[in-house]
């Protein structure tokens, strides 16, 4: 293989890879603060629409990532009014949010398959992107490609160096302890849940704007739930979240090339199964191997709170 | 008490469930979601009274259209009952879609098998193999949980896509009609493979009598034996379950089989029923709309035949109001999350409630 091809196949790993580092990243916040959001592909979704949408009648793509954003915030703001205001059952309501989310989003989007749209500009640094294999593996990609790396390093940065996130850390591990020292819990967890909508809103307006640049129904294709198996993967660490995503990304492409390579003989269906299996694969090894047990899961995960007071 | 300036709202936990808004809740999120419906069709441009007309009523006023409902209803019921009992156990079984699409190719490989063959056990044998096929399709993440403590919730999700895309491999290559013009689909059944039709002119089939069978039968097993009652109490105090020695590990099994033999079922009768060959898509997603039917119909098995029905009624309203209104069939979807939404916003009020409270020194 050459060089110019295997630089080729390494910036489709970092495009396949980027819409679940967000999306990961966004729920492990969520899942710090002690809060599990199943709602992560429905919000996706609606990045994607929306993020699509905007692009395309406004022609700014400034805009659309700006509104898709938004609406993934604004889906899981209606998550957080039902389980943190009105205690409902968080799998319940994450479920809920991905349901409604696949319907809002071809609803919004059918007058919008089959659009072309500009995909997003690669930010190119004059002389260095021409360099041979350095210069576009780390000079020329767009703008949210290191957005989600920088992503990655500020929520690493924010939950162990600040105080923000020694509170939404103490909230996650003990929600009763952190409310009787004065802390609300419910606001750090509406805060958190926020931003995990609005990252999966990112994550989806990479796939509809730079990673597949269209819009189709369910494109997400099940990414979302990838993203919440890779925070599972990383047990809680952003650095992981990384590793992960980049490594699905790595199986999510194999199978693409093995599939244009002739497939060695095997159905294009069955090569497109790899990074499903691969999940519950990783899944099996994480609860399985010798470092169970160590896992770090937020100790209130998924468990309601009301202030008693 | 009435409302005074300085005053303000305060929200307590109720002592006891209030049984009455408990069933009154779901009676609520419908209500609900049709006036969210009124208010999004108006926003589309839609007459909103005509769209909700089309979508709601309008489907039922023949027999045709409510022999549809009960064909739509009928895999929703025995999925949603299945799942139901799981959710009371705190297993979450999201992956009925997968379970349901493993069923109708297990089924169908049967009717291919002994395609053109009379027989009246052909049918009985596809049913037994459609059950089959579901229940060993969640027997992964059930021995994924019990074994290595793997979350179910994903597995059984990943395997929904898993399945989908065998399916497609099969009908796309193997089990692709030799005679279909290079379609991806298989044969179509012959007689002996087909459901019989309960009511002539429709496509009303004995799998719904089944379904409602399965519900009743689901209700004295959660209702009258010990296995129920062991169920409910591993969801509602896993500590209690522990204590009294139930064993979790089984239950978990139970509940995963259960509901991955009735999604099985349910896609044996699609195949064998309204559609009678393998397609790449045999499900508008009943799968994960059973799910919102098992919440709706409060998990109880009764009432998730009512629920199941309401539920249907989105799937043959969507398409009469497609081609009624115009409306986009995506309206179907949304519909099913926000009937959740409000469902789960509305149980606040079975278990809290909002009280005025006088302020303290004005």
């Amino acid at each position: 293989m050459s060089a110019e091809s295997a630089v080729l196949i390494m910036l489709t790993v970092i495009s396949a890879a980027t819409p679940l580092l967000f999306a990961a990243l966004g729920e492990l916040v969520v899942e710090k603060s002690g809060v599990l959001n199943l709602g992560v592909e429905g919000m996706m979704l609606a990045g994607a629409v929306s993020g699509f949408a905007v692009t395309v009648t406004t022609g700014s793509a400034v805009l659309g990532i700006l509104c898709a954003a938004a609406a993934g915030a604004l889906l899981s703001l209606v998550f957080g009014i039902l389980t943190l205001t009105l205690a409902a059952n968080q799998v319940a309501t994450g479920l809920a949010l991905t349901i409604f989310g696949i319907g809002l989003s071809a609803l919004v989007g059918s007058g919008f398959v089959g659009v072309p749209v500009v995909p997003l500009p690669k930010l190119a640094v004059p002389g260095v992107s021409d360099l041979p294999v350095i210069g576009p593996l780390l000079f020329g990609h767009d703008a949210l490609i290191y957005l989600s790396i920088l992503a990655t390093a500020g929520v690493g940065w924010f939950l162990t160096r600040t105080r923000g996130g020694m509170i939404l850390r103490a909230v996650g591990e003990s929600d009763e302890s952190a409310h009787s020292i004065g802390f609300s819990v419910i606001r750090v967890r509406y805060l958190a849940v926020l931003f995990g909508g609005a990252m999966s809103g990112l994550a989806g307006a990479f796939m509809s704007l730079s990673h597949t640049p269209m819009w189709a129904e369910e494109m997400t294709a099940g990414r979302g739930w990838i993203a919440l198996a890779l925070v599972v993967f990383s047990s809680w660490r952003p650095g992981r979240v990384l590793l992960g995503a980049y490594l699905f990304g790595g199986v999510t492409i194999l199978q693409l090339h093995a599939q244009g390579a002739g497939g060695l003989g095997i159905p294009a269906q069955v090569l497109s199964m790899l990074p499903y299996l691969a999940t519950i694969a990783v899944l099996t090894i994480i609860a399985a191997g010798p470092w169970r047990g160590r896992l770090d899961a937020p100790a209130c995960l998924g468990k309601p709170f009301r202030p008693s007071t | 008490m009435p409302f005074r300036p300085g005053m303000s709202f305060r929200i307590e936990q109720r002592r006891e469930m209030f049984r009455g808004l408990l069933y009154l809740s779901p009676v609520l999120a419908v209500a609900m979601t049709v006036l969210t419906g009124f208010v999004l069709f108006a926003a589309m441009g839609h007459d909103p009274v005509l769209a909700l007309y089309h979508f709601g009523i309008s489907p039922l006023l023949s027999l045709y259209g409510v022999s549809e409902l009960l064909v739509k209803a009928a895999p929703l019921i025995m999925i949603g009952v299945g799942l139901a009992v799981g959710f009371r156990a705190n297993v979450w079984n999201i992956g009925a879609e997968g379970q349901l699409t493993c069923g109708a190719i297990a089924a169908g490989v049967v009717a291919l098998a002994f395609w053109e063959q009379e027989g009246v056990w052909v049918l009985p044998l596809m049913c037994l193999a459609g059950a089959f096929g579901g229940m060993a399709y969640a027997a992964i993440p059930a021995f994924l949980k019990t074994r290595f403590d793997v979350n179910e919730i994903l597995t059984s999700l990943m395997l929904t896509y898993v399945a989908t895309l065998f399916l497609g491999t099969l009908v796309y290559g193997p089990l692709k009609d030799p005679a279909g013009f290079n379609f991806p689909q298989s044969r179509m059944f012959t007689e002996s493979a087909l459901l019989p039709i309960v009511l002539a002119g429709t496509r009303l089939h004995f799998g719904a009598i089944i379904a409602l069978m399965i519900a009743v039968a689901v209700w004295v097993l959660m209702t009258f034996t010990i296995i129920g009652f062991q169920i409910r109490v591993l969801g509602q105090a896993p500590a209690a379950a522990r204590y009294a020695g139930f064993h979790r590990k089984r239950l978990i099994w139970t509940c995963l089989l259960m509901s991955g033999g009735f999604a099985g079922l349910a896609g044996t009768f699609e195949i064998a029923g309204p559609i009678g060959q393998l397609i790449p898509s045999i499900t508008p997603g009943y799968g994960f709309t059973a799910i919102i039917v098992a919440f709706l119909g409060r998990l109880h098995p009764l009432g998730i035949v009512l629920s199941g029905l309401v539920v249907a009624l989105s799937y043959i309203g969507g398409e009469n109001a497609q081609v009624e209104v115009g409306l986009p069939q995506a309206v179907t979807g949304v519909f099913q999350g926000l009937l959740l939404f409000f469902l789960l916003a509305s149980d606040f009020l079975v278990r809290y409630r909002i009280r005025l409270v006088g302020a303290v020194a004005g």
